[in-house]
């Protein structure tokens, strides 16, 4: 049981929309349910298809570079990787946020990136903990 | 004047550049003073939870932190972004409702000198604050060019009135603020039964395919309903149905012309702004047509980039692919 609810990608097809939790009668709340397999899943090296959780590790890299997310780096680096086939499909849309400056071409990064660091540091070494 | 902290979070600074120009253009207007959290962080979206959970709540902690630092007459922290707001009050509420995580995020706080008491902050959106702080009737008091004869469809997306910790909405599924909003600016306001469906969130990364389907339900059925345009309180649901409607469209052979808008950018129009400081021209599927519908004069387009250099005639001849006669005569010089 364990295994197969591990290695289900019902926990990376949701996008968290929270129907689940409203509707429930027994008030589980079932996006924190599918956030922890998530987490369970990486740990236990169970997961079937990268895509989402590749998706999920490079945003979580870039903030935690750069103290903001860094959606040209972000998407430049998943689609390269997992829809290279899609980019020429991908041009229009690119070039339209490109021209009208909704997408950086260079990242932002907070002042207290030292702070941040050292926030995050911790609280993977109480994460271990636990 | 009204004092908040606000958190813009990463997308009003990019991709959702005309939420943040028209909320800087109406706030004064509406007496809105917005106050920026210093140094603030993303809030680490739908990602950093998927990945480890007591570093993701660390992750939104620190901005809970410094807005509560920053704090003196106001406690009240606003949002435009609905994953930026739904995390700030997730964290928030979890550090309230389980003391041994607020314990631990607040010893992750600890190494960079910073600490939070759950609770101490109120945690609101953009809409709520407009509708309920501000109030409909000061807001209608505002309008100078009513949206008269445009039809405008309400879509909010999913994580703003769900899951609602602290009921703050008037329902889960079909709350009626953003509604009553629009009348108020003079719009004709669809019924729209979809109006807290998810846009699909990551889901163009993920499977697009599934993430098409999702947009497709959306836009046909605000088209079905003869809306002008759609208006949204969210940067991900706008950047979805705004961005892929093109490859959406190409992937079902459709073609779809389904504007959508922020919030903030129809109550500049209706304040009587200029379009160009609400950040109009920056969609990708255009809303001129709003602009048309209510006689506004529209900014210039963005130029289209520049078309390609043209050869030279001077220039050498490109190689050209062979002809069937060539191609047989040179097959009889090599038997040779």
């Amino acid at each position: 049981m364990r295994e197969e609810a591990l290695k289900s990608n019902t926990p990376w097809i949701c996008v968290s929309c929270y129907h689940c939790v409203v509707r429930c009668p027994q008030n589980i709340h079932i996006p924190d349910v599918m956030y922890t397999l998530k987490d369970m899943a990486v740990q236990a090296k169970l997961v079937q298809d990268s895509t989402a959780p590749d998706f999920s590790q490079t945003f979580v890299d870039m903030v935690e570079e750069y103290g903001r997310s860094f959606e040209m780096g972000l998407a430049s680096r998943h689609y390269m990787k997992h829809f290279p086939l899609r980019l020429a499909n991908m041009m229009p849309m690119g070039m339209g946020m490109l021209a009208r400056k909704r997408m950086n071409l260079a990242p932002t990064r907070i002042k207290n990136m030292k702070q941040l660091k050292a926030i995050l540091k911790r609280a993977k070494e109480l994460e271990a903990k636990q | 004047m009204s004092d908040y902290i606000l958190y813009p979070g990463c997308s009003m600074e990019a991709s959702a550049r005309a939420y943040y120009d028209s909320l800087k253009a109406i706030s004064k207007p509406l007496g809105l003073n917005l106050r920026e959290i210093e140094d603030w962080n993303c809030c680490g979206a739908t990602e950093y939870l998927s990945v480890s959970k007591t570093p993701a709540y660390a992750l939104i902690a620190r901005n809970l932190a410094l807005a509560s630092n920053q704090a003196n007459e106001t406690h009240s922290v606003v949002a435009p972004c609905s994953a930026c707001y739904l995390n700030l009050a997730k964290a928030d509420y979890y550090m309230r409702e389980q003391p041994k995580l607020g314990k631990t995020v607040n010893e992750a706080l600890a190494a960079g000198n910073l600490h939070y008491v759950p609770g101490s902050l109120d945690i609101r959106h953009l809409l709520d604050v407009i509708v309920y702080d501000i109030g409909l009737d000061s807001v209608e008091k505002k309008v100078v060019q009513p949206l008269t004869g445009l039809r405008v469809v309400p879509y909010l997306g999913c994580m703003v009135p769900r899951p609602d910790y602290d009921h703050h909405w008037s329902d889960h599924e079909f709350p009626v603020e953003l509604d009553f909003l629009l009348k108020v600016l003079g719009a004709d306001v669809v019924d729209y039964p979809l109006k807290t469906e998810c846009c699909g969130g990551h889901m163009p990364q993920i499977s697009p395919s599934t993430a098409f389907e999702m947009l497709r339900r959306l836009i046909s059925t605000a088209d079905e309903r003869d809306g002008d345009v759609m208006v949204t309180i969210c940067p991900m649901c706008q950047l979805n149905i705004d961005g892929y409607q093109g490859e959406m469209n190409q992937f079902f052979g459709t073609n779809y012309h389904m504007p959508i808008l922020f919030f903030t950018q129809l109550m500049g129009l209706a304040f009587g702004i200029e379009p160009k400081e609400l950040g109009f021209g920056l969609e990708l599927v255009s809303a001129r047509n709003v602009l048309d519908t209510l006689g506004v004069k529209a900014p210039p387009e963005t130029p289209p980039a520049p078309p390609r250099r043209p050869r030279k005639p001077e220039g050498l001849p490109m190689p050209t692919p062979l002809t069937k006669p060539q191609i047989e005569a040179l097959k009889k010089e090599v038997v040779k």
